[in-house]
This record gives structure tokens, C-alpha cells and sequence, in this order.
């Protein structure tokens, strides 16, 4: 008697659990669901003629099979996308490996020369973080007029760097206080000066760190619309996300060329999420939780 | 002399960053403070004016501020500060413990995870397509046809009421997957002995989610969420993009404010108020951070 209804307890409970557990099932999915579809319905229309798009909505498409790449080949050689494409990469990659050469260097000297004032001095570029770059923008351009930098690509890689380097401080810094202390002390008896610390041993040590902080600069910049718009005087230089804007400008229901056009933007940051997901998940958990 | 020494080299190697973060952060911010106190046109105005670009922003300009009834950019801005924390916290946190239990937990994370690597940009597009008015085009209001009967298309970002809702939306959309990774590591951190043996005790599932999981991630919810309310402080090109502030300068956030003022109305002195009232705003924030890194590092 007493063990038949211990044996109903328990299937009413495992009914019960199995019942919770299609409730999460179906939450997650439902949730999974609204994520992929706005994506997921440009991309459809990416291979769609301007015809079909304006007969039948992309849930449509695949009923109807009609596919094209003639939009991505308008938008890249007719609507010049392709020079926004290499516009992007020349602004991208100073902005990447400027930030974190110098953050190197200051990271070093804030975690391995321990110096008077250091901390406050630490602290008080991390909160620049928080400084809105509003506040910035204008004072930074009459400088650059002062310096008669306007138009020359130097002026987006310096806001780049600038920019970027309260995070990658903070990053690097956090990486290198893990590093054993006595492997300093034992370079240093064997007469290593402190570039050669810096570029032998806490550099290469520091391999997933730079990894992490590469590819958050590399997103950060290839994806900036702001600070392109606002530094950028000659047109020609234009990265891609100004081009898109400038597209819906010019043809604001064109979905054809302006979902190629979105689609081009976002390959490169899809490709590296998909190759390098492990790192840059490793960066972003690094600085935010500590017990 | 070893310490000295060390101290030539420490400041040897902070110069490049020092000459950098003067150059960008520090001098410009002080500058744009003067620069708020003068009025004209282009990037040098000349006019003392004093604190009257301050008192025009908040008592004569219906765009940024109207106090009653509340609207405006400021006001709009407050609307984002309540909802997209609330939003990117609430289903990060959701997502975090739920994927926890399943077989699929990376396929979904990544799925939420995606749009974080997309510009705003491309977002906006992204947004604009699903928001269309036209049901052959955008699939939100396809879907509402289809399953309302007499459902009447409404255009998600061409209507003041609804406007600043559609765009929090696809800010969620965007920033979901950062808290989400932050509070799944956190959530992924805690000692699982302690949840068995509340288990044990007779706690139930809601028990052990609302008095144990959550303030033993206190911490980092209280970082993701500090972050998020920075973030909405300074949405600024979701908005460019998709509403362009519109209909009629009924999305305008503070940032937008400033960037329709400076760029595109060339009133400088004027909008660099704007920029110091944000940096204003922000100040408290700057310093909940400061605090959180002093506590962390004593621990």
C-alpha cells in the first residue's frame, strides 16, 4: 500500500519535472525563435529580385524558390561597396593593433613597475569609460584642424586608439596580475631589461588576452558608425556603415540593396564570432565578475 | 634607487597612453564645458552667453524637454533607462538559468549571442524590414494580419506612441547577449553543494532561484545592469539609423539631441550643453563603478 503510493508520488513528480522541463523547452525556443527571425528574414531577401520582394514577403521564398545573387553584385561594384569593404579594413586594422601595443605598455607599467600613485592613476582612466565620447567630439576636431589633420585617415585611428584604451588597459592589466610574479624577478637577476620582460615573457604569456582584446577592438571598430560620421571629412573613406546609411538615405524601401548591403557589413564580425566565439566570450566574462 | 628607476620607466611607459587620454578625454572635456558656455554658429563660437544655453535646454526647448506633460529627448532617454535594463537584464538572466538545463544550451546561447557582433547599423536596417508597414515586407505586422482578424498594419516606427517601444525593442534585441554571457558565467560559478544540500533541506526550484541563485549573483547583475543604464544614457546611432529621432523628434534621446545640434544644425555651443548635462547624468554611474573595482580589488 504505502510503497504504491510512494511509486505514484514519484511519477506524478517526474510527470511534473518532465512538464517543467517542456515549459523550458518551448520558452527557450519561442525565445530562440524572435532571435534569428528579423536577421534571418533579411538574409532570405538578400537572394531576392526587387520583383519577388515587392509580390510576396520572404516567408514566401522558399515556396517560390527564386533566388539571386544580383543584389550583392549591385551593391558591391555598381553602388560601391566594394571600396567601403576595403575602406573598413584600412580603418580597422590600425585601430586594432595601435590600442593594444600601447595598452601593452602601460598595462606592464601599472601591474609589473609598481610606482607611487599608480592605483589612483588606474582607477581614474577606468572611469573614463563612462565619459559619454559626445563630450569629445568637438574639441578633438578643432584639434585636428589645429594640426591640419582633417581628411587624413590618421584622425580615425587616433580616436580609435584613444578611445579604446581604457578598456584594453583595464583588460590587460587584469590578465597580467595573474602572472606569476617570480618569473620577473628571475629575468631580471639574469639581466632581461623590461622591453625584454615586456615582449618575451608577458606578451607571449598574455597570447589569449591580446586575443580577446584584438577581436573587441576589431568588432568595435569595423562595426563604428559615429565616430566614421563625425572624423571622416572626405567621403571616399567612408567605411561600410556609413554607406549603408547613406543607402537607406538615397533608397530608403530599396530592400534588395539595402539587405545585400547589411549582409556585406556583417559577414566579416559573423566569420570571427563563428571562429573565435571561445575568445571573445573569455574577454568579456575577464573584467566583469570576481566573485 | 631601484624604486626610482622604476618610476622613470613606469612613466616612460604610461606616456603614450597619458598624451592619448589627455588629448582625448581630459582637454576635450574641458573644453566642451567652455565651449557650452558661448552661443553662435560653427565650431568656434565667440559669444559669452554664461549658463543660458542650460537654462534654454530645460525650460524652452519642447524637443528636449517639455516638463508637463512629460516628453521630450530627455525624457525619452529616461523611458530607455527604465526598459532596455530591465529588458537585457531580465531575459539575460531568463536565458543564463534556463539554457543551463538543456542538451542545446550553446546553440541557444549563440543564437542570443549573435547580434551583438552586428553594427547598429546593420541592425537598424535589420529592424526597419521587420517594423515595415507594408504586411508583404515586414513580418511583424504579417504575422499580426494573419493571426487578428481585421488587423489594420501599424507602422511600428512612423507612430509617436509606439516609436521609442520598437526601438528599445531592437536594442534588446542587440544587447541581450552580453549580460547574458556575463550572468550564465556567474550563474555557471556558484557551488553546486550548496544548491544540493538546500535541495536536501526541501527547498524548492523558486526557492532556490530567489534565495540562493540570485544574491549570490548580485554582484554581477548589479554590473550588467549599472552597464546597461551607461549604455542607454548614450544610445545614439540604433536611433540615427532607424528613426532618425523621428516622427517628428518623437525619438530623440539626449545623444541624438546633441548630434542634430552640433553636426547639423552647427550650433555648437549650444549643443555641447547637451553633452555636459549627458556627462552630468553619467557622473553617479562613473562613480558606482570606481567603488566597485576598489571593493573587488580588496577582496
Amino acid at each position: 500500500m504505502n510503497s504504491i503510493i510512494t511509486v505514484k508520488k514519484k511519477e506524478a513528480h517526474k510527470v511534473r519535472s518532465i512538464l517543467k522541463q517542456g515549459y523550458t523547452h518551448v520558452f527557450l525556443l519561442f525565445l530562440g525563435l524572435i532571435w534569428i527571425i528579423p536577421s534571418f528574414g533579411l538574409f532570405v531577401t538578400s537572394w531576392r529580385s526587387r520583383a519577388e520582394i515587392a509580390a510576396s514577403g520572404w516567408w514566401t521564398a522558399f515556396g517560390r524558390g527564386k533566388f539571386t545573387v544580383s543584389n550583392y553584385a549591385e551593391v558591391f561594384l555598381a553602388q560601391g561597396f566594394f571600396h567601403n569593404f576595403i575602406n573598413s579594413i584600412i580603418i580597422t586594422i590600425p585601430s586594432v593593433i595601435f590600442p593594444i601595443l600601447i595598452a601593452g605598455f602601460a598595462a606592464y607599467a601599472f601591474e609589473c613597475l609598481r610606482f607611487k600613485g599608480g592605483n589612483a592613476l588606474f582607477l581614474a582612466i577606468i572611469a573614463l569609460l563612462v565619459i559619454p565620447l559626445q563630450t569629445t567630439w568637438v574639441p578633438v576636431l578643432r584639434m585636428y584642424r589645429f594640426l591640419n589633420l582633417s581628411g587624413s585617415w590618421l584622425t580615425i585611428w587616433l580616436a580609435h586608439t584613444a578611445y579604446g584604451l581604457p578598456f584594453a588597459i583595464f583588460l590587460l592589466k587584469n590578465f597580467f596580475a595573474d602572472i606569476p610574479k617570480d618569473l620577473f624577478s628571475s629575468a631580471k637577476i639574469d639581466g632581461c631589461s623590461n622591453l625584454g620582460i615586456l615582449f618575451r615573457i608577458v606578451l607571449p604569456i598574455s597570447t589569449p588576452a591580446i586575443a580577446s582584446l584584438g577581436i573587441f577592438q576589431f568588432v568595435w571598430t569595423w562595426n563604428d558608425l559615429m565616430n566614421a560620421l563625425v572624423f571622416l571629412a572626405d567621403p571616399k573613406k567612408y567605411p561600410l556603415t556609413v554607406a549603408i546609411q547613406n543607402l537607406l538615405g538615397q533608397y530608403g524601401s530599396e530592400w534588395n540593396l539595402l539587405s545585400a548591403g547589411a549582409f556585406i557589413a556583417m559577414f566579416i564580425p559573423l566569420m570571427v564570432f563563428f571562429s573565435l566565439q571561445r575568445f571573445f566570450v573569455k574577454g568579456i566574462t575577464a573584467g566583469s565578475i570576481k566573485g | 634607487m631601484i624604486e626610482r628607476k622604476n618610476n622613470l620607466y613606469a612613466w616612460l611607459y604610461l606616456l603614450p597612453a597619458l598624451i592619448l587620454i589627455g588629448g582625448f578625454f581630459i582637454y576635450p572635456v574641458i573644453q566642451t564645458f567652455r565651449l557650452s558656455l558661448y552661443s553662435g554658429l560653427g565650431f568656434n563660437p565667440t559669444r559669452f552667453v554664461g549658463l543660458k544655453n542650460y537654462f534654454q535646454l530645460l525650460t524652452n526647448d519642447k524637443l528636449f524637454v517639455s516638463w508637463f506633460p512629460p516628453s521630450g529627448a530627455l525624457f525619452n532617454n529616461v523611458l530607455w533607462l527604465l526598459l532596455y535594463p530591465l529588458g537585457v537584464v531580465g531575459t539575460g538572466l531568463i536565458v543564463a538559468v534556463l539554457s543551463d538545463r538543456v542538451k542545446y544550451e550553446p546553440a541557444i546561447k549563440a543564437v542570443i549571442f549573435l547580434p551583438v557582433m552586428i553594427s547598429a547599423t546593420a541592425a537598424s536596417v535589420i529592424f526597419r524590414f521587420l517594423f515595415s508597414p507594408n504586411p508583404d515586407i515586414g513580418a511583424l505586422n504579417a504575422f499580426l494580419v494573419k493571426v487578428i482578424p481585421n488587423f489594420q498594419p501599424v507602422p511600428w516606427l512612423g507612430r509617436a506612441s509606439l516609436v521609442n517601444f520598437a526601438t528599445i525593442i531592437a536594442a534588446v534585441w542587440i544587447g541581450t547577449g552580453l549580460s547574458m554571457t556575463i550572468l550564465s558565467a556567474a550563474y555557471k560559478s556558484i557551488d553546486r553543494g550548496i544548491l544540493e544540500a538546500a535541495k536536501i533541506d526541501g527547498a524548492n526550484g523558486r526557492q532556490l532561484f530567489w534565495k540562493i541563485c540570485l544574491p549570490m549573483m548580485a554582484n554581477p547583475i548589479s554590473f550588467v545592469t549599472v552597464t546597461a543604464i551607461i549604455a542607454s544614457l548614450k544610445v545614439l546611432a540604433l536611433i540615427l539609423v532607424m528613426t532618425d529621432g523621428g516622427p517628428r523628434g518623437k525619438s530623440r534621446v539626449i545623444a541624438f539631441t546633441f548630434y542634430q545640434e552640433v553636426f547639423r544644425n552647427h550650433y555648437t555651443g549650444y549643443g555641447s550643453a547637451v553633452a555636459m548635462l549627458m556627462l552630468l547624468l553619467l557622473f553617479p554611474l562613473m562613480l558606482v563603478q570606481i567603488k566597485r573595482l576598489k571593493k573587488e580589488k580588496k577582496r
